[in-house]
């Protein structure tokens, strides 16, 4: 079944009118020129609601339950995908997907947090919060993909990683920041895309790359506006007011000029409308950048990474 | 019938003596309770002399614990912090910025330079806990990068000492972006064989210990100091249990195997000295 955040529900029922209209219409009833008004009507509603998305439901449709998640993306753009499991130490998580294929025939890493559709899979994949045994699994498959010369893709879609006893006990913040050091190193192009929540540091640890891009209605923020909200405001539900404070959209991200390359547009009404339109689109960004980076050598990839990074700062002396 | 009638009226109660005591002349230890001569806890380099805890320090005194004296040269201290998203929440970022600098004395959360251990050169990066919760934005990333940058340069150690909530809301993706530029940087001096010690002290939550304060060659942590990824308020409220006691304390880091040692702020120099002596060729 579909489902409809708050502010998409004027336009899914019209859609829903729009429908039946067209259930109804025989060869002797005729409602084309009533359907074409409401189409009309819809596709001006459509446009009317996206262009004045506030941060919080830009932040909502992030979180649509019916967005493309890492899996789909694999399916659209990718060939010849296997997975890969396990961190050789604990043992596999499921938040965290790893394996190779083919992009436009190149063989590639694929790398991506992975959330569940209904219940069952929502907890087989704990909500896409990875423990340190999905960054150390993401982080063996990255540097297997250094080790064959294949070029890494992930997908970053995570509220964060996940606040555990047992993934303090492992050392989530150590996976974390081992990732982060040699992801640095790493010999091979790496290109990052922000498919839906890039959550502080659960998300930042398969996220640095040569590239990094935004899908349109992603988000990208040091922490989720909910725990924003409860520290700032001992207030966990004024999340739409710290949303708003944190700048968190593709077009704010983008607008501080040295943190991602590009803001990926997805289909009118959000890339959870159409999957395939919205691989297409991400599937072309990934090939210029790929192109660009294949050219490369590998201490020039290294170099551009690190200054990429280097240049983020905004200070005064 | 009574048997017994009080003969006496109450005793008015003895009014409240006020005693005329200066400020901060006595401390009561977070730990066990008792209060104590508050000189005698400076002493003490800030250790409760009754049960060991440690008391937070700021930057400069713990600058003045493990340097030779008069060895520090501080570096970028005229660096600022600006509010380039205009965040606001009870009160603007801007503010913020002012009423710590004002406070505190020092331009933000971290101070570095370079310095003297027992003669041998090393670079070193402080944090300071009273500053806006320790909390890492552009600044701090850019002095703990440049610090590190000069250690690579100069074939220095670097020491980084942290007391940190982790990343600066204020700054959103920027302080994020801090993790992996700082990370990036300790990947160079680890590729130039270049030691790293990190220094955690109480507390060091969140992203400071996903970076760099976990990334040590040594991870050395101050008995029971505080130090974890999510905080613990946080965890209650995700898992909906009580934490085990001790849980993310430094000894429970050790016994998982997340720090090297655990060191008592006294021994403090001759630990790093020692270390650092074995890894550099002098």
């Amino acid at each position: 079944m579909k489902q409809f955040l708050d502010f998409e529900k004027p336009l899914a029922d019209l859609q829903a009118k729009i429908s039946e209209l067209k259930d109804f219409s025989t060869e002797r009833v005729d409602f084309t020129g009533d359907i074409k008004k409401l189409e009309k009507k819809a596709d001006k509603l459509r446009k009317d609601i996206f262009s004045n998305l506030s941060r919080w439901q830009r932040t909502q449709l992030a979180r649509h339950a019916d967005r493309p998640y890492t899996l789909d993306y694999v399916d659209h753009i990718f060939t010849d995908w296997f997975e890969v499991h396990g961190d050789r130490n604990f043992r596999d998580d499921p938040a965290l997907v790893c394996g190779f294929a083919r992009f436009d025939g190149q063989p590639c890493c694929v790398i991506g947090h992975q959330k569940g559709r209904n219940t069952k899979q929502k907890v087989h994949r704990n909500f896409g919060m990875p423990n340190p045994e999905g960054y150390r699994k993401a982080l063996r498959v990255m540097q297997m993909a250094e080790q064959f010369g294949l070029p890494i893709f992930t997908f970053v879609d995570t509220p964060g990683a996940f606040p555990g006893i047992g993934a303090e006990e492992r050392g989530q913040a150590e996976a974390i920041a081992r990732n982060l050091r040699e992801m640095a190193m790493l010999k091979v192009p790496v290109i990052v895309t922000v498919t839906g929540e890039g959550g502080s540091g659960g998300a930042l640890a398969i996220a640095v790359g040569n590239r990094v891009m935004m899908m349109e209605h992603s988000v990208y923020a040091v922490i989720s506006p909910e725990g924003c909200a409860a520290i700032l405001w001992s207030d966990g539900a004024k999340g739409p007011q710290a949303a708003e404070a944190l700048k968190l959209t593709a077009p704010d991200v983008d607008s501080l000029d040295c943190v991602i390359d590009d803001v990926i547009p997805e289909p009118l009404g959000g890339a959870h409308c159409d999957h395939k339109a919205a691989a297409a689109t991400l599937k072309s960004y990934l090939k210029k950048h790929l192109d660009e980076l294949m050219a490369m050598t590998a201490d020039e990839l290294i170099e551009q990474r690190y200054d990429r990074f280097r240049k983020m700062t905004r200070i005064s002396e | 019938m009574v048997w017994f009638k009080r003969k006496k009226a109450p005793v008015a109660p003895v009014e409240k003596k006020t005693v005329q005591m200066p400020e901060g002349v006595w401390t009561k230890c977070k730990n066990c309770q008792e209060i104590i001569y508050a000189k005698e806890i400076e002493r003490n380099l800030n250790v409760c002399p009754k049960c060991d805890y440690h008391f937070r320090v700021s930057a400069r005194e713990r600058i003045d614990l493990v340097l030779d004296e008069g060895s520090f040269v501080e570096m970028d201290a005229a660096v600022r912090s600006v509010d380039f998203l205009d965040f606001k929440d009870s009160k603007k970022y801007k503010d913020r910025i002012k009423a710590a600098v004002k406070k505190a004395g020092d331009g933000d959360a971290v101070i570095c330079g370079s310095g003297l251990l027992d003669g041998l050169p090393v670079m070193v990066a402080v944090f300071d806990f009273s500053f806006m919760g320790g909390s890492m934005g552009s600044v701090v990333g850019e002095k703990i990068t440049r610090a590190i940058e000069k250690g690579l340069e100069a074939k220095a150690p670097v020491i980084i000492f942290s007391s940190s909530g982790g990343a600066r809301m204020q700054e959103s993706i920027l302080s994020l972006m801090q993790m992996a530029k700082t990370s990036a940087a300790l990947a160079k001096l680890k590729a130039a064989g270049i030691p790293f010690v990190s220094v955690l002290t109480d507390p060091t939550t969140g992203g400071v210990t996903a970076s760099f304060a976990m990334l040590g060659d040594i991870n050395m942590a101050e008995p029971r100091a505080l130090i974890g990824f999510a905080g613990p308020r946080v965890i209650e409220q995700t898992i909906r249990q009580t934490l085990p006691e001790g849980f993310q304390r430094s000894e429970y880091l050790l016994e998982h195997g997340m720090v090297d040692m655990i060191v008592p702020r006294q021994e403090m120099k001759a630990r790093l000295s020692q270390v650092l002596r074995i890894f550099t060729k002098s």
